[in-house]
């Protein structure tokens, strides 16, 4: 049997959006996919080697449920909703959110950002930086994790112009 | 039935059970089979769509209370 291909550009920077990627990377390899990632954009804060600043913003994001990871029963199932203008005004309420939903991810047995990342590069998952975006943002190769690659558009297609499955996340 | 070798993948969610299955599957020898304890609902259809797909049998699924245990003979 043909090894199947994946390929996923992942493009978003949020603790949110870090997990569709890294799972569906993990997954595939761990079904006998040869996997490719491409990170661009704000994609790159996925690279960096201290995953400690990757944050989730309720502000401006009516799908998702604002519930507390603690206390009796009834009280976990109350969704804040709290206005925007609150959300804006009110120092440490990213930090707050992310805090929280941290510990509902603990809670519910999912795995963190750290450990998927990691179980994709046990699988030998290979993850290519967008070289532009590097010098766009100002960063620094020696903020990224080793071992991966560095790229352009045309780095990508040479992959993904083989691959069974190609997603823009 | 017997097995070979034994998973606890109870407090895990997706796609963790999937993942450290195929990790224990690595252990094994082909026709050797794995026992694996989970709680995540989604499993069910999860572990039947992985053995389809990498050439590994599922032998039984059971459930009892809310956890579910699979067999699983490695291709």
């Amino acid at each position: 049997m043909e090894t199947k291909r994946m390929a996923i550009i992942a493009t978003k920077g949020t603790l949110d959006w870090a997990y569709p990627p890294f799972i569906l990377a993990s997954t595939a390899a761990a079904l006998g996919y040869e996997v490719q990632m491409f990170f661009t954009f704000y994609g790159l804060q996925l690279l960096k080697k201290d995953l400690s600043g990757l944050k989730v913003s309720p502000l401006g994001n009516p799908g998702m449920p604002m519930k507390m990871p603690f206390g009796p029963k009834w009280f976990k199932g109350v969704n804040w909703n709290i206005p925007n203008a609150v959300q804006a005004l009110v120092p440490g309420y990213e930090n707050l959110a992310t805090s929280l939903m941290k510990q509902t991810i603990a809670n519910n047995g999912v795995a963190s950002i750290p450990e998927l990342r990691e179980l994709c590069v046990e699988a030998e998952v290979k993850m290519i930086g967008c070289q532009m975006t590097v010098e766009l943002f100002g960063f620094d190769h020696r903020e990224f994790m080793d071992g991966i690659e560095y790229g352009g558009a045309a780095t990508f297609f040479e992959f993904a112009g083989e691959t069974d499955i190609c997603l823009f996340i | 039935m017997n097995h070979d070798k034994e998973l606890d993948a109870r407090g895990l969610n997706c796609p963790l059970p999937i993942l450290r299955t195929k990790k224990s599957l690595s252990e094994l020898g082909s026709g050797q089979i794995l026992k694996i304890s989970a709680t995540d609902p989604g499993s069910v259809k999860d572990m039947q769509a992985f053995a389809k797909q990498t050439g590994n049998e599922l032998l039984s699924t059971a459930e009892n209370d809310d956890e579910f245990v699979f067999l699983m003979r490695k291709g």
